[in-house]
């Protein structure tokens, strides 16, 4: 049968029509990145109370994901999306990728994190980037804010992912842009440059190869990473052998919203609400290593101690975001020269 | 008439070529346009800026180096390999093994690569990329150099040339359409290589397809993406045409025999060429033996985790799942590759041997090899603004995660099958024909069982390419139907030992299935077509 499929579709470019649409269809298309992950329990638990079927469709990072949905926005290909980030929230806003609609969820919490007031976009989760450290290789000497890492102490033990290629990379630089402000840090960079700091172009090799803290055991113990990674380096003691350095995070956002022109649109918005719900919230960190967007939700275990929420992580507008990254990515690479 | 009557007519030709060039035109060709059209949509200023920028010129000029020095070290690399293959007894396991980097993924290729070569940089990105592609050029000028009759390399070596005169006098130039065909892919592979030259040369060595990525997916700046694609596309078009020129002058009759007749142990300096060859065999199996044993770094863990989702679940499909999965879609791909491959290079080889003009079968022949030389990501992208014009808007089915690779496959199957096809000796056919075969008489009774061989060997590379085939699926490809290379692309992006080292034993699980599938393509020509 499944031979079959490029004949069938050959069949379909050909003009010949296979098969109908069901008359009810009760679909919603949920487009999303490759992170996008979903405890099925819980997912099959909204499907058989509401009766509609969630299809998920992944396409790349959170880049590629905004980028899709504002070439198809005449003809969307799906009904709501999901993982749009504060980095590239600007750029769908302003093309009109998503229709307003305030979800009764969001002000349990998404509220805080709102791009603008006009509801198009809610935020589903958030996840930090952060320093992460290896204390062990670093025999206990654990660096804690941006000014340490530039400390001869740690010469050539800091590893980064390249902002234009990597989007880790990208928040570390813009959490460099909130903290230092626009005239201090390239000067910044310049310093860690000088103490010897690796440029790596992508997370895989910086985490999985060159952190010495992973299963890699690379030379360098202190890397760029997520706030949660941390939760899956738990030794078997139970707890975890590296850290992440919570005054050195920058916030990623990540928003929901239901789709400009959507087939289904009432469905959608009760997807939208199933997204912001608390059972859906609860399975977020453990699914998808980032930290509910909804208030009073309980955090595994494993994550209280490995894990918490960094308290005052750095931000910048979405607005700032999309206006100037691209000038800062390249006075980046003149500074640092990549 | 007389002419015609030895083979297909014209007609018949150009309704055979009429399929593979509609589909190229659907599924490559229109989304290819309209992506291109969108750039140039705010005013052609934005694109007539980045062609005027000294950046560009020396990205195009970086890239046509890389791809050059890469097709160089493959072609070096692959012909003592290709020796081996032809001449020497015994090598239907080498035949496998030099297949097996073509399925990798490119992100664990570079990594293993990264941690030879510490500095990365542009050696780095030449050998990586040489690494994927011995494999074409070894089995493409293995296949027809199997063929070769050996007396006229005998007789140079009888009337006193050297090994050395008697090979690049003789042989060499036997072997030149294949030659060319293989250089020409592995050319188009390496110009297009993505995950290698990303990990490898980082922002300082940037190429036309990492830099058209960037554009695409991060920068979302659609008019310098477009500028970037035409550059691309017509420098591939000016490689091609280069390619095809140099073919018309080289391409002819060879009286090829069966490869029984021509294998034989190797003798005095002929050990040097074998052990040459052994010698990139070991320097090909060294890193995928680092791989495997990388995969056993936490013991059995890593193969018992396949059977599952990954740490907490990391995926939507079991690693057994996924490997079905690129077994069923690479078996779609590679059928669907068939049918147009061979309906091609049935077209063009008649088309040839007719009185058309022979810029018309360049045209087409360039024409199909196009998709290996444009970015995924534009071809990706360009689905998305065109493909819901059609019945059933393929844009978010799955039918098009094979119907992108056999984009990628035809061309290998045309490359593999045309220089043989085109070297079976015209004689040989009007012979037949004028014992009174008819025109399909004479393709069944002399050019299938010549390139039955190749038809096989080609099928069997393009259902390699086609399992590992990493940029197109990734892009198109829906998680419960993930394949291997997207299973690991996503393990080797999670933290947690244990997707690692699950992500290392599915490496190796998509190794072995990619042997077994060859080995077993091997063994059927021993039942299916004969030879002579």
């Amino acid at each position: 049968m499944r031979r079959l499929v490029p004949l069938v579709a050959l069949a379909v470019v050909a003009g010949c029509s296979v098969g109908g649409e069901a008359p009810v269809d009760r679909t919603v298309v949920l487009v999303t990145h490759d992170s996008f992950d979903v405890d099925q329990a819980v997912l099959d638990e909204f499907e058989a109370r509401t009766g509609i079927t969630v299809a998920p469709r992944k396409s790349g990072d959170a880049g590629a994901l905004t980028n899709q949905l504002v070439l198809t926005k005449a003809n969307p290909i799906g009904d709501v999306a999901f993982g749009v980030d504060n980095t590239f929230a600007s750029r769908a806003l302003d093309e009109g990728v998503f229709a307003e609609y305030r979800s009764p969820e969001a002000d349990k919490g998404p509220q805080r994190y709102a791009v603008d007031g006009s509801g198009r976009l809610t935020a589903v989760d958030v996840g930090d980037v952060c320093v992460n450290v290896d204390p062990a290789a670093l025999g206990g000497e654990v660096p804690k804010t941006f000014e340490d890492l530039a400390d001869p102490k740690y010469k050539d033990k800091f590893v980064v992912e390249d902002p234009a290629t990597s989007s880790p990379g990208l928040a570390f630089l813009l959490g460099t842009v909130a903290h230092y402000g626009e005239q201090g840090w390239a000067d910044y960079w310049g310093r860690l440059k000088a103490n010897g700091v690796k440029v790596v172009s992508g997370w895989e090799e910086a985490y999985t190869q060159e952190f010495s803290g992973s299963s890699g055991k690379g030379p360098r113990p202190i890397v760029v990473s997520y706030a949660s990674s941390p939760s899956a380096e738990v030794g078997e003691d139970g707890k975890a052998r590296t850290a992440a350095l919570l005054d050195t995070c920058f916030r990623q956002v990540e928003y929901a919203g239901v789709l400009n022109g959507a087939k289904n649109p009432e469905d959608a918005k009760k997807v939208l609400d199933f997204l912001l719900s608390e059972p859906f919230q609860k399975t977020v960190p453990e699914k998808m290593y980032v930290y509910p967007a909804r208030e009073g939700v309980a955090l595994p275990d494993a994550w209280t101690a490995a894990a918490p929420l960094p308290e005052q992580p750095a931000t910048l507008p979405a607005a700032d975001i999309a206006a100037q990254r691209q000038r800062w990515i390249e006075q980046w690479r003149s500074t640092v020269g990549g | 008439m007389a002419q015609h009557r030895r083979g297909l007519r014209p007609a018949a030709a150009l309704a055979f070529a009429a399929v593979p060039l509609g589909f190229l035109a659907v599924f490559f060709a229109w989304p290819v346009a309209a992506i291109v059209r969108l750039g140039f949509g705010s005013g052609a200023a934005g694109v007539l800026r980045v062609l005027g920028e000294g950046a560009t010129w020396r990205l195009v000029g970086f890239t046509l180096a890389q791809a050059a020095a890469s097709t160089a070290v493959a072609v070096l690399a692959g012909l003592p390999v290709a020796f081996l293959l032809a001449r020497v007894p015994g090598s239907a396991l080498v035949r496998v093994a030099v297949l097996v980097p073509f399925v990798l993924p490119t992100v664990v290729v570079g990594l293993a690569f990264k941690a030879l070569l510490p500095d990365g940089g542009v050696v780095a990105i030449v050998l990586a990329n040489a690494f994927f592609n011995v494999a074409v050029v070894a089995r493409t000028v293995g296949g027809l150099w199997a063929h070769v009759d050996r007396r006229a390399e005998d007789a140079a070596r009888a009337l006193g040339a050297s090994r050395w005169r008697a090979f690049t006098s003789v042989t060499l130039p036997a072997l030149t359409p294949a030659l060319g065909s293989a250089a020409a892919v592995v050319f188009l592979f390496c110009a297009t290589s993505f995950g290698v030259v990303l990990l490898l040369g980082g922002a300082r060595h940037r190429t036309l397809e990492t830099e058209i990525y960037l554009r695409t997916v991060e920068l979302l700046d659609l008019p310098g993406a477009a500028a970037l694609s035409l550059v691309q596309f017509l420098a591939v078009v000016g490689v091609l045409v280069v390619g095809a020129v140099a073919r018309r002058r080289r391409e002819n009759a060879l009286s090829l025999r069966g490869q029984a007749e021509t294998v034989r142990r190797p003798r005095g300096g002929e050990w040097v060429a074998a052990g040459l060859g052994y010698a990139v065999v070991v320097l090909l199996v060294v890193p995928i033996v680092t791989l495997v044993v990388r995969s056993f770094a936490g013991g059995t863990a890593g193969y018992e985790a396949l059977a599952g989702t990954g740490f907490r679940g990391s995926l939507q499909v079991t690693g057994l799942e996924a490997a079905l999965n690129s077994v069923r879609v690479a078996t779609d791909a590679t059928l669907l590759a068939l049918v147009l491959g061979v309906l091609a290079s049935v077209a063009l080889v008649t088309l040839g041997r007719s009185r058309v003009r022979p810029g018309v079968v360049e045209a087409v022949d360039t024409a199909l090899m196009l998709p290996l030389g444009v970015s995924a990501v534009t071809v990706g992208f360009g689905y998305l603004v065109t493909l819901d014009a059609l019945p059933g808007d393929l844009r978010t089915s799955a039918a098009l995660v094979p119907l992108a690779q056999a984009l990628v496959v035809t061309p290998l199957v045309v490359r593999t099958l045309l220089p043989v096809l085109r070297s079976v000796d015209e004689r040989l056919r009007q012979a037949a024909a004028t014992l009174g075969a008819g025109p399909w008489r004479v393709w069944r009774e002399v050019d299938v069982p010549l390139a039955g061989r190749s038809l096989l060997a080609s099928a069997a590379f393009g259902y390699v390419v086609a399992l590992g085939e990493f940029g197109a699926t990734s892009f198109l490809v829906r998680p419960d139907t993930a394949t291997l290379p997207v299973v690991i692309g996503r393990l080797v992006a999670r933290p947690g030992e244990l997707n690692n080292q699950m992500a290392y034993a599915a490496c190796t699980l998509l190794m072995g299935v990619t042997v077994v599938i060859a080995l077993l393509v091997e063994r059927l020509r021993v039942r299916g077509v004969g030879e002579f």
